[in-house]
């Protein structure tokens, strides 16, 4: 029981992981930002997870309800999602500008450019 | 005048001069106004110290107790004389040396030789290692330009290893010590009787003389003596300044400095920490000597000799006693006056005749006899001959290792002036008396620019002058030494 | 002083709040951002020609990210201005002439990016053990959880998170590229500011959120922080002696300089942290004023390798002379702002017990007089190459905010009031425990 409840974090665990993975080894730029938001939202899955408390209901006053679920995560989550937006818009904002001054997105390709100095990742 | 105004002065100079720049008569003109007040200035401040009262400026601190201050003393004082005074005869030797050798960029070489000689009366002046520090800095750096002038590769690597060596000792082992030291006592300040004293456990008092000895690198102690001959490549001029006027004069000053009013004499004494320090300056007095009877290079052969000649100055600073300190500071003023007679001979026997090996001279005597009478008196004075300055420097620097009870330092001084006569009055020995090899050189006397020979002369006649009437400097030494302990 | 935002008290609402610490922070960016700004008007027309609006209104964002992470008490508000300063920061990168700095934004996004999330990720383990995000809350309720696991991880990946922002080895791979390709305002900005407000979150999380005894003796932070600092001064300064590219010698020398901060903050003492703090500052100055110099140099001569500025200080001694005095600061002569922090960090290295460190550091001194040094003999002893150009002396619309800066490097190693007395001051706070 103690090890199925708390699945959301194992959930999180895999997710990061799948995130790191495909930032680090995968060559496309795209394929990176993908990963990126992974990662990301493996964390945001955290907190709202954070915020749950069984047998909780919607943090919305009204009569009836005693326990009510803690609304702070998730209002940081949506803080954070929006960064995640802004994020993953400026990356691939940088994707397509770098496609159109190396007319590719393989890092292999990108390194092969200019020497191993200044690969990406 | 405050020391830190008389220490301005070639700063000022300098940029006057850099600003000068191509127009010749305007820029020596603005040199030898530089090289006279700074002469002027630092004999103004004779007075005072004669008195016993020698002027004190504190001009900023930096952090609490960490301070750049100056003091003019009696040790700084005859440091101070003796870079300015020789600073003139330099100003007319390289003058005329330098257009000889048809050198460009003067603007650049006589501001850095301006800032050279500042630096050295900042070192002189200085009131407390940090401050002392900074000018030795100045000093390797501004010097940096002069050895590297022709530009050649040869020269910037030359240069290159200088300042390597200067710089990587200067903070890798002097600011260490002096690190250590402000950590130990809480004070970087100079005093009499030293600061060490009580502050730092005994055991470990050798290791900080190494590091302050070793890390002096302008003392060309072995095995940092390796830039010294590596700056020849440098101009005649540069060479004389770097040997007699400023830069290893400058190094042993502080060594005595150091010897004196960081650790105090009687606390070397008492506790012997630098005598063994003492018998590397007598391994390096030895075996430099050995290596200079081996070259054939003019100016290197002289190098070697003032690597030599520098560790008669830390061997008397270490072994401390009253007429050790003594000799050590005749030797840093007798030395400096018989080297630099030595370089500008050399010069100009390079100007005059484009002669660098030894193996070449023979012959060259008839042909520049005033360059080879200097250059006879400034050997014999260096031999410590009587009737030359260099003697007084031999004989106290003896007396004391004698008294010090330290045999081998005695045997070191011995058995280095015998070789002294071997490979340096060999020189003009052989200019003199052998036959010229070179057939084709003319007959009759062919002396270098008269600027350059009169430089050269004056130099001469200072070292005889010093044997007879030594008094000013005597007062001075005596100053620096305990009261109660008369050395004549 | 606090401010409370939307009259909410603590720890309900979000509270800004001033020390010591952070006061200094704030004085710094902006003093900074306000000494480079005269300089930047003129970089600026030169290098982005067109649309200057937004570039300007980026980098005027990346500075209020910035202010926000230093004045906020409020641990969330970190992350969220990180975020706002770091994105700016990406797309003024990619404003850099060369298609290359396209790439090294896009790195530095990713890097970046992973570093913020480890950060939220700490964030959130603490909320999870404390139900606040109020630092000086923090503070007060972590004692109760200190032996949790959860708080072990969350010090970790806030630790780990910052590293990457603050470029410790060997999480600086990031920074060289991005530094070399940015605009040259950028690059000074960024160098004189980025790296450092990263450090201070980092302080004020060890010293005041999780408290020294916590941080240094639950875990093996300082010698950890202690090892990654030495390897960073001594690989950022080797590599920087073999760099031909000097923006990117200045950033490898950035790598050595952030691990001379973090060595004062790993010995846990007053003066250790005084001295990180202190030189955290005087390292603002010196790079802002060396990365201006190099900037008025790539306009003059349009480029800033070592083969092609040979012979140019003679042609254009007032910016080389610039170069080498805020050379001098790096490098620690005395006089100059960089001399003092190295003296507080050796003496903060004794009084700790730990000797042997000063020869690291006189070492890797000497490692940046040698490549300070070769760009210095480059620029007056080397010969012009072959058929270059004669670059002319910048225009004094470059040259006098430069010198500003420079001078600015000698005033605060001759007066230390301000940067001794601030950086005591915050130590003493630091270490004093909550603020």
């Amino acid at each position: 029981m103690e090890l199925l409840g708390h699945y959301n974090y194992y959930v999180v665990v895999i997710l990061m992981m799948i995130g790191l993975y495909t930032i680090i080894a995968r060559g496309n730029l795209v394929k990176k930002v993908i990963g990126l938001n992974i990662f990301q939202t493996s964390v945001f899955i955290l907190f709202i997870s954070l915020g749950k408390i069984s047998g909780a209901s919607t943090p919305v006053w009204r009569d009836g309800v005693e326990v009510y679920s803690n609304p702070l995560p998730h209002v940081l989550i949506l803080t954070a999602i929006v960064v995640g937006v802004a994020t993953t818009s400026v990356a691939l904002a940088l994707a397509v500008r770098i496609h159109e001054a190396y007319g590719s997105l393989d890092d292999d390709e990108l390194r092969g450019s200019h020497g191993p100095d200044d690969s990406i990742t | 005048m405050s020391p830190f105004s008389v220490v301005l002065i070639p700063f000022v100079g300098a940029i006057l001069i850099a600003l000068a720049g191509k127009r010749d008569r305007l820029r020596d003109g603005i040199g030898w106004a530089t090289a006279i007040a700074f002469f002027l200035a630092v004999l103004g401040q004779l007075g005072p110290v004669l008195d016993g009262a020698g002027r004190e400026q504190l001009l900023l601190e930096i952090l609490p107790g960490l301070e750049i201050a100056f003091a003019v003393e009696p040790l700084g004082m005859i440091f101070a004389l003796v870079a300015s005074s020789l600073w003139l005869v330099a100003t007319l030797y390289a003058q005329s040396y330098m257009k000889a050798g048809g050198y460009s960029h003067l603007g650049r070489f006589f501001a850095s030789y301006a800032i050279a000689l500042g630096a050295a009366a900042g070192v002189a002046f200085s009131a407390n290692l940090l401050t002392m520090f900074i000018f030795y800095e100045v000093l390797s750096l501004s010097t940096y330009p002069l050895v590297a002038h022709s530009g050649t590769e040869n020269a910037r690597r030359g240069a290159r290893v200088y300042l390597g060596y200067l710089l990587a000792t200067s903070i890798g082992l002097f600011l260490v010590a002096i690190i250590w030291t402000w950590h130990a006592a809480g004070t970087l300040d100079f005093r009499p009787g030293g600061i060490i004293e009580g502050n730092i456990d005994p055991t470990w008092v050798p290791l900080l003389v190494a590091l302050f000895m070793f890390g002096i690198g302008k003392a060309a102690l072995m095995p940092v003596h390796r830039w010294l001959p590596s700056a020849m490549v440098a101009p005649a001029p540069v060479s004389a300044l770097l040997h007699a006027v400023a830069v290893v004069k400058a190094g042993v000053f502080c060594v005595v400095k150091v010897a004196v009013f960081v650790f105090g004499t009687d606390f070397l004494v008492s506790t012997g920490s630098g005598i063994w320090v003492s018998w590397v300056a007598a391994f390096t007095i030895v075996a430099a000597s050995l290596i200079a009877l081996t070259l054939d290079d003019l100016k290197a052969r002289l190098a070697y000799s003032t690597i030599a000649q520098l560790s008669y100055v830390v061997l008397g600073a270490l072994v401390a006693t009253p007429l050790a300190i003594a000799g050590a500071t005749l030797q840093i003023v007798m030395h400096a006056f018989a080297k630099i007679t030595l370089f500008f001979g050399a010069g100009a026997i390079q100007t005059a005749h484009d002669k660098k090996k030894i193996s070449q001279l023979d012959g060259l005597g008839r042909a520049m006899p005033l360059t080879f009478g200097a250059f006879t008196i400034a050997t014999l004075s260096i031999i410590g001959l009587p009737l030359f300055g260099g003697m007084w420097a031999k004989w106290y620097l003896l007396s004391g290792s004698i008294d010090a009870g330290q045999w081998v330092l005695v045997g070191a001084l011995l058995t280095s002036s015998v070789l002294n006569i071997v490979y340096l009055l060999v020189i003009p020995a052989r200019a003199f008396f052998l036959p010229s090899r070179d057939e084709t050189a003319p007959a009759g006397i062919r002396e270098a620019p008269w600027p350059m020979v009169a430089a050269m002369l004056i130099t001469a006649t200072c070292c005889v002058v010093l044997f007879f009437r030594p008094e000013p400097i005597f007062t001075l030494v005596e100053m620096l030494l305990p009261a109660s302990e008369g050395f004549q | 002083m606090s401010y409370h935002f939307g009259n909410w008290p603590p720890p309900f609402g979000i509270e800004y709040r001033v020390d010591a610490v952070n006061a200094l922070l704030a004085l710094l960016i902006s003093g900074v951002a306000l000494f480079l700004l005269p300089w930047a008007k003129t970089s600026v027309n030169l290098e982005i020609p067109e649309r200057q609006g937004p570039f300007y209104a980026l980098f005027l964002l990346a500075l209020s990210g910035l202010m926000g992470i230093t004045l906020t008490g409020d641990a969330f508000n970190v992350f969220v201005f990180l975020e706002i300063s770091s994105l700016s920061t990406y797309a003024l990168i990619a404003h850099g002439q060369d298609r290359r700095a396209l790439k090294a934004a896009f790195r530095y996004l990713i890097m970046g990016t992973i570093g913020a999330t480890f950060f939220l990720i700490g964030i959130g383990f603490l909320y999870a053990m404390t139900g606040t995000l109020n630092m000086a809350d923090l503070a007060e309720r972590l004692p109760e959880v200190r032996d949790s696991n959860v708080v072990h991880a969350a010090l970790a990946f806030i630790v780990v998170g910052l590293g990457l922002k603050l470029a410790l080895f060997p999480l600086h791979l990031w920074l060289p590229n991005a530094y070399a390709f940015a605009p040259n305002f950028i690059t000074a900005f960024l160098a004189a500011t980025a790296t450092k407000v990263a450090l201070y979150v980092m302080l004020r999380f060890i010293f005041t959120v999780f408290s020294p005894e916590f941080s240094f003796t639950a875990m093996p932070l300082a010698a950890v922080l202690m090892t990654l600092a030495i390897a960073g001064m001594v690989a950022g300064s080797w590599v920087a002696m073999f760099e031909v590219n000097l923006k990117r010698l200045l950033a490898y020398s950035s790598v050595a300089q952030v691990g001379y901060m973090v060595l004062g903050v790993s010995l846990v003492t007053a003066a250790g942290v005084a001295a990180g703090i202190l030189h955290l500052f005087n390292h603002a100055l010196m790079k802002a004023a060396l990365f201006a110099a190099l900037g008025t140099i790539y306009y003059q001569i349009g480029s800033v390798r070592l083969t092609e500025i040979a012979g140019m200080g003679r042609h254009m001694p007032w910016t080389f002379t610039a170069f080498a005095l805020a050379g001098l600061s790096l490098i620690g002569v005395p006089l100059t702002a960089g001399f003092t922090s190295k003296w507080y960090l050796v003496i903060a290295a004794l009084d700790a017990g730990q000797p042997w460190l000063i020869v690291i550091i006189m070492a890797t001194s000497l490692l940046a007089i040698y490549y300070i040094w070769r760009v210095v003999e480059a620029a007056w002893f080397h010969d012009t190459p072959e058929g270059a150009a004669l670059p002319n002396e910048a225009p004094l619309s470059l040259l006098v905010p430069l010198w500003v800066l420079v001078a600015l490097n000698f005033y605060f190693g001759l007066d230390t009031r301000l940067n001794v007395g601030g950086a005591e001051a915050a130590a003493r706070t630091l270490i004093g425990g909550a603020p």
